[in-house]
C-alpha cells in the first residue's frame, strides 16, 4: 500500500460549460439547480424560519436577526465604496428617533412613520456625513463613532423626545407575523438588490473608489456624489431597521444609540464575510441567536461569546460565506501522483 | 498641428512649506503637438502634473484649458473637461478585473455626454478598447483581476483607462518606466498614432531616446523652474539643461 506523501488533494473548479461573466448556458436540469440552489434556499429558509420558531421569544429573536441583518447589509454597502463605519447605532438611533417622534407626538399611523423614518432618516444621515466624506480611512471611522455619541449626550441633558425616559407607549405592529415578514421581505430585498447593484457598472464605480479613489477622479467622477449616494442608501436601510425595532418595542429611548447597534452587525458582517451582502445575513443570523442562546449563562455570556467569535475568525478570517461559497464551486478529490 | 492653443499655463507656482516644487512656470500646448516633459529627479514634472490636473493646488499661478481657467477645479471635472493622466506609480482596481477597470471612465459624464456606450455595452467597448493594448480578447488576460498581472500590462491599462475617456489632452507620467524594451516597443507606435489622429499629448519621460523620436518640442524643468523650451536637440544643446543633466565643472 502506497504511503500517504504518494497521494495528494486536488481542487477542481465545478465550472459550467461557455461561461462568461454575465452569461450562463444552462445545458441541463443538473446546472439550472446548481445555479439556483444558492439563491432559492436562503429565500426558502427566511420565509419558512419564522413559521416554524412560532411567536415566541424565539419568534422575536428573528425579528431582532433580521433588523440587525439589515444594519450589517447597510455596512457592508458603505464598506464595499471604501466606507467603514463604526456608526450603525447612528443610523438605527436615527431611524428609532424620527419614527418614534412623528408616531409619539403627532400620531402618525405606523405605515406613514416607517417610510418617513426610511428616507427622512437617511437625508438626516447624509446631511450629518457629508461634511466628513473627505476624510478617509480610520478618520471617517472616529467621526461615525462619536456621532451616536453625541446624539446620545443631546436627548440626555437637553431632555428633548422624552429625554432618559424615552417615548413610550407607541402604536405596535398590528401582529407578530406582519413585523416578521415585513423585516424579512426588506432583508431579501436589501440582499439581492445590493448584490445586484455591485456587479452592475455603478457598483463597479464604488469598488473603484474603495480600490484607489484618485483614479477614479481622474477618470472624471465626482467620488463625493457617489459616497453621498452609498451614504444615502446604506443610512436609510439603518433607518429603517430602527423604525421597526421602534414599533416592534412600541418604544424608543437613548439604548437606541448604544454601541451594540453598532458592534454587534459589524461583528455580523465580518464572522460572515465582507464584501458580498450575503455574509453579513450569514454572521448576523448566527451571531444573534447565538448571543440570545448564552444569556441563560449570565455573566460569563460575553466572555463565552467573544471568544467564539474569536476562535470563528482565527479560524476562517475570510468569513464563513467565502468559505462556503469556495467550496460550492470546487470539489476536491485525491489523486496519486 | 493646429494654432489652437489647447492649454496655457501662467506663472505657476507651487510651494511645499520651504520647498518651492514649481516656480513661476508658463508655457502654452498647441492643439495636436507632442510635448515632452523632461528634468532631473525632483525638478517638479510631476507636480506639474498634478497642478494642471487638479490634484493639487496652486500657490499662485493660473491654468487654463481651451481658454477657460481650471485653475480651482476639482480633478473629477478637469478630466470631463477632457484631460486625461496615467500615474507615475502603477495604480490599478487591483481586485477587479482588467477589463472592469475601465468602467470608471465609461460611466463618466463626459463618455455618457459623448455618446460612448449605454447601459449592458460597456463591458464589450472596455474589452475592444483593451485588445488594442495588447489585452488580447480571445485570451484568459482581460479578464484576470489588474492585480495579478505584470507590471508591464498594468501601465498599458492606465493607458488605455485614459483613452477609455476619450480625451483631447493626453498627460503621461513617466509611461514607459518599467516597461521592457519590447513592451515600449509596441507602445510607442499607439502614441504615436494617437498623436497623428490629432490628440494633444503631454509627456513626461525619463526614457530620452523615445521621447525625442516623437515629441515637436521639450520643456526642460530644473529646481521647478523651466529652463528651456524648444525642440528636442536645442532644448538640449541649451547651457543650463547640460549643466543639471550632466552636472558643472568642479572648479580648483
Amino acid at each position: 500500500m502506497a504511503g500517504p506523501s504518494r497521494y495528494r488533494k486536488e481542487r477542481i473548479d465545478r465550472g459550467i460549460k461557455a461561461r462568461s461573466d454575465t452569461i450562463y448556458v444552462l445545458s441541463s436540469y443538473r446546472e439550472m439547480v446548481y445555479i439556483l440552489l444558492p439563491r432559492i434556499l436562503p429565500i426558502f429558509f427566511l420565509l419558512i424560519f419564522p413559521l416554524v420558531v412560532g411567536g415566541g421569544y424565539w419568534g422575536k429573536v428573528v425579528f431582532y436577526s433580521c433588523t440587525f441583518a439589515l444594519l450589517a447589509l447597510s455596512w457592508d454597502l458603505l464598506a464595499s465604496v471604501g466606507l467603514v463605519s463604526l456608526g450603525q447605532a447612528l443610523f438605527f438611533g436615527v431611524g428609532s428617533y424620527v419614527a418614534g417622534g412623528f408616531n409619539h407626538y403627532l400620531k402618525w399611523p405606523i405605515f406613514l412613520t416607517i417610510p418617513v423614518a426610511t428616507i427622512g432618516g437617511a437625508f438626516i444621515c447624509s446631511l450629518l456625513l457629508i461634511p466628513v466624506l473627505r476624510l478617509r480611512g480610520v478618520y471617517f471611522s472616529m467621526v461615525t463613532l462619536i456621532l451616536p455619541l453625541l446624539f446620545d449626550h443631546l436627548i440626555e441633558t437637553l431632555e428633548i423626545l422624552g429625554g432618559t425616559h424615552g417615548l413610550l407607549s407607541l402604536t405596535p405592529f398590528p401582529n407578530h407575523w406582519m413585523a416578521v415578514y415585513i423585516a424579512i421581505l426588506a432583508v431579501i430585498v436589501c440582499l439581492f438588490g445590493f448584490r445586484r447593484l455591485i456587479h452592475e457598472d455603478y457598483g463597479f464605480v464604488l469598488r473603484g473608489i474603495r480600490e484607489d479613489d484618485r483614479v477614479v477622479m481622474a477618470g472624471g467622477i465626482n467620488i463625493y456624489w457617489y459616497k453621498t449616494q452609498t451614504i444615502f442608501i446604506a443610512g436609510g436601510i439603518g433607518c429603517l431597521a430602527g423604525a421597526l425595532m421602534t414599533h416592534y418595542y412600541q418604544f424608543v429611548g437613548r439604548s437606541a444609540f448604544a454601541l451594540d447597534n453598532t458592534i454587534l452587525p459589524l461583528a455580523g458582517a465580518v464572522l460572515g464575510g465582507s464584501g458580498n451582502f450575503a455574509g453579513a445575513v450569514l454572521g448576523t443570523f448566527i451571531l444573534v441567536p447565538l448571543s440570545e442562546a448564552l444569556r441563560a449563562l449570565g455573566g460569563l455570556r460575553m466572555a463565552l461569546y467573544s471568544l467564539i467569535l474569536i476562535g470563528a475568525l482565527a479560524i476562517l478570517p475570510e468569513g464563513i460565506f467565502h468559505y462556503l461559497e469556495r467550496k460550492y464551486h470546487q470539489f476536491e478529490r485525491i489523486v496519486s501522483i | 498641428m493646429s494654432e489652437e492653443i489647447i492649454l496655457r499655463v501662467e506663472n505657476l507656482t507651487k510651494r511645499f512649506g520651504g520647498v518651492v516644487a514649481v516656480d513661476q512656470v508658463s508655457f502654452e500646448v498647441r492643439r495636436g503637438e507632442f510635448l515632452g516633459l523632461i528634468g532631473p529627479n525632483g525638478s517638479g514634472k510631476t507636480t506639474l502634473i498634478n497642478l494642471i490636473t487638479g490634484f493639487v493646488k496652486p500657490t499662485s499661478g493660473r491654468i487654463l484649458y481651451l481658454n477657460q481657467e481650471i485653475t480651482h477645479q476639482p480633478p473629477y471635472r478637469i478630466a470631463c473637461m477632457g484631460v486625461a493622466r496615467s500615474f507615475q506609480m502603477v495604480r490599478a482596481f487591483h481586485r477587479i478585473p482588467a477589463f472592469k477597470n475601465l468602467i470608471v471612465p465609461l460611466y463618466s459624464p463626459r463618455v455618457k455626454k459623448l455618446g460612448g456606450g449605454k447601459y449592458g455595452e460597456r463591458d464589450d467597448i472596455a474589452v475592444d478598447l483593451l485588445d488594442d493594448f495588447g489585452f488580447e480578447r480571445d485570451s484568459l488576460v482581460p479578464y484576470k483581476t489588474a492585480g495579478s498581472l505584470p507590471h508591464g500590462y498594468l501601465k498599458r491599462l492606465d493607458l488605455a483607462r485614459c483613452m477609455a475617456l476619450r480625451p483631447d489632452l493626453l498627460i503621461l507620467d513617466e509611461l514607459f518606466s518599467g516597461m521592457t524594451m519590447s513592451e515600449v516597443a509596441a507602445t510607442l507606435p499607439l502614441i504615436e498614432k494617437f498623436n497623428r489622429e490629432g490628440l494633444t499629448i503631454m509627456m513626461v519621460e525619463h526614457r530620452l531616446k523615445e521621447l525625442f523620436r516623437v515629441a515637436h518640442r521639450v520643456i526642460v524643468l530644473n529646481f521647478g523652474r523651466k529652463i528651456a523650451d524648444g525642440p528636442p536637440k536645442e532644448a538640449m544643446n541649451h547651457e543650463e539643461v547640460q549643466k543639471a543633466y550632466l552636472g558643472t565643472e568642479v572648479e580648483g
